[in-house]
């Protein structure tokens, strides 16, 4: 495969579970800086293709580059070292631990064992951790206990999480489910902030939000892409219509 | 005076002086040596105790082996002392003088290579530490590289156990079989069975298991404690900000290990002997149970747990000979399923509230009302799903959010 100048490159990349192909000869380029958004029926493959990214299911055949380097076959802390982010579809965050807590150990200073111990909490990290709890509408509640927040309030976490790994790319999976109208607003505005600088792909079922953030949607239907493209152009294509959009 | 209350609150350094207070005084003032020295051996088991808290509760990784590596520790002292203990001149009856008396019986008639560097104090104690963690290494790591985990992983350490018996009771020529490494005397020269020796034997033995406490306790502080109270909580989570999970588990049972290899050390320096009996499955899971019973999250409640349930044992087996197999199990059972998180969930969740309360009432207004612990209502949080509900802060024992030793 060649080099390209996309920060993600997924070529002819294939993966079978007991010979049912979740994904199927897939090719997908996203570029620095955009806003993808992926969406497709139910089983279509779309979580699984995040997680053959960061590494959580490995592929049966093609490959996946991020800023040219090979992921197949890399181990998930490498990937993310690399800079992939992946946020979970139900939010998975340290529910004992304090909001402080959680944002810290995702500073990516640290991170082998030996390293994790003589970690300090220097005031550049409880600066970067405010900054982000700032961002992510969560700077009043640092002490607050995680698994006290509402649903909305610990989808922010993780990708307030994610953020300060400081990723070049940054998945989300389904990050509005179960939030209130004004909570998808917010994160909207949280999105098309954050894609400043980085790459960013997101599973959405919800069209009126795909339509306000997306720079370019893919489709996906049975482990294929089924179009690609502008909203507007996807949303007239008779295909899309037909296996989604109709329903 | 604030700031030293404060700081002993935070670190929960005010139950580890407590319980050094109690095992390094009062023990030593109020018991006669024969207590005493029952107390120290207690103590010996405190230490895997205490690596267990850190493995099981902290690492959330449950072994049913650390008999192995208390056995290895115990064995690697307990073989230095034996060689001490037969020189050329007290063993000059047997057939081949200056080795120990159990190969002389098996027929051997040369100390094997691999007891050699045992002659040696300092090689024998680097032995102590670090064979028994070499071993945990090369099992944890060939697991948690594969993510084995959870029972499996218990079943492993189970095997490893049997396996390790198996060998020591069928090696007889090399290991002192079924009856173990016995008669030690000395080291260097020191006798250990002097009462003197006893008194000094069991202050070294309470100050190396303070310093482990205290050396966990620092773990559990700084981040790696907090990465693997993340871990148990959402491991996939912890992978996917960029930490090879595995190495932090093999760390963690790597830790448990030589703290037990330590207190296998310290037990065969106090009691005097070492045998396949505290290697095997038995003594494997009563030291769990010990760390059940003080409280898997609490350093120093694993340290009350060993004692407890070693008192237990041995008042019960004293008063009721017949029955004492039974209470211990009932104790055990019941401990678990009244208070799963041990004596130190019991002290955090009844003792506590009523000494804070005490505390409180002169002191009216302090920083403790309870609505400063739910999270500021800020506008976005009513749409939610639980956004409605009053959020009751849920009675997690300290530990739990590591904040206690």
């Amino acid at each position: 495969m060649s080099n390209t100048d996309f920060v993600l490159a997924v070529e002819d990349l294939t993966v079978s579970f007991d010979g049912f192909k979740a994904i199927d000869a897939l090719t997908l380029y996203v570029d620095r800086g955009e806003l993808r958004v992926i969406i497709g029926p139910n089983g279509a493959g779309k979580t699984t293709l995040l997680d053959l990214i960061c590494g959580k299911t490995r592929a049966s055949g093609g490959s996946i580059k991020f800023k040219n380097m090979e992921m197949t076959k890399m181990a998930e802390h490498k990937i993310v070292r690399s800079g992939i982010g992946r946020k979970f579809q139900t939010p998975s965050i340290y529910e004992n631990l304090s909001v402080f807590k959680n944002l810290e150990v995702s500073f990516p200073r640290g991170r082998s064992v030996f390293g994790a111990l003589g970690f300090r909490c220097t005031d550049e990290v409880k600066t970067r951790v405010q900054s982000v709890a700032d961002e992510i509408s969560l700077g009043d509640s640092l002490d607050v206990e995680a698994g006290l927040l509402s649903h909305g309030q610990k989808q922010w976490l993780e990708i307030g999480m994610l953020l300060m790994q400081e990723p070049e790319l940054l998945m989300l999976d389904e990050p509005i489910a179960g939030m209130s109208v004004r909570e998808r607003e917010l994160t909207g505005e949280l999105l098309q902030r954050i894609c400043k600088g980085r790459s960013v792909i997101v599973i959405e079922h919800d069209m009126d939000f795909v339509k306000r953030i997306a720079h370019k949607v893919t489709v996906m239907h049975q482990g294929k892409i089924l179009a690609e493209g502008s909203m507007d152009k996807v949303q007239n294509d008779p295909k899309v219509i037909d296996v989604y959009l109709g329903h | 005076m604030d700031s030293i209350k404060s700081w002993l609150a935070r670190s929960g350094m005010g139950s580890v002086l407590i319980l050094a207070l109690i095992i390094i005084v009062v023990f030593p003032l109020t018991m006669d040596l024969f207590r005493l020295n029952l107390v120290g051996k207690y103590l010996t088991y405190a230490f895997v105790a205490v690596g267990l808290v850190m493995l099981w509760g902290y690492g959330g990784v449950l072994s049913l082996g650390q008999g192995v590596f208390f056995g290895l520790g115990g064995y690697m002292m307990a073989m230095f002392m034996k060689l001490e203990a037969s020189d050329p001149e007290t063993t000059k009856i047997q057939s081949t003088p200056g080795i120990p008396d159990f190969m002389d019986w098996n027929q051997i008639t040369e100390l094997p290579l691999w007891w050699e560097p045992f002659r040696h104090l300092p090689l024998a104690l680097l032995a102590v530490l670090l064979i028994p963690t070499l071993l945990a290494f090369i099992i944890s790591f060939a697991m948690f590289r594969r993510r084995v985990g959870g029972v499996y992983f218990a079943i492993i350490t189970q095997a490893v156990c049997l396996i390790l018996t198996v060998l020591i009771v069928g090696q007889q020529g090399y290991t002192g079989g079924v009856n173990g490494i016995t008669d030690l005397k000395t080291i260097l020269g020191w006798d250990t069975r002097t009462d003197e020796a006893k008194y000094i034997l069991y202050f070294v033995n309470a100050g190396l298991l303070i310093a482990s406490i205290l050396l966990c306790r620092w773990i559990q502080l700084s981040k790696l404690g907090t990465l693997l109270l993340a871990m148990r909580d959402k491991e996939d989570r912890v992978r996917f900000s960029g930490y090879d999970v595995s190495m932090f588990k093999v760390f963690a049972f790597c830790l448990a290990a030589m703290l037990s290899a330590i207190g296998g050390a310290m037990f065969v320096l106090q009691v005097g002997f070492m045998s396949p009996s505290l290697v095997g499955i038995v003594p494997s899971i009563e030291m769990v149970i010990f760390a059940a019973v003080g409280g898997r999250m609490s350093l120093v409640g694993a340290v009350y747990g060993a004692l407890l349930v070693n008192f237990g044992k041995t008042y019960f087996s004293e008063s009721f000979p017949d029955l004492w197999l039974f209470l211990m199990a009932a104790l055990f059972i019941g401990v678990v399923l009244a208070f799963p998180n041990g004596l130190a969930g019991l002290y955090e969740s009844h003792v506590k509230p009523r000494l804070g309360k005490r505390k409180d009432k002169p002191a009216a207004g302090t920083d403790s009302t309870p609505s400063s612990d739910a999270p500021p209502a800020t506008p976005l949080h009513s749409g939610a799903p639980h956004g409605g509900k009053p959020l009751a802060r849920t009675a997690l024992p300290d530990g739990v959010q590591g904040t206690s030793a």
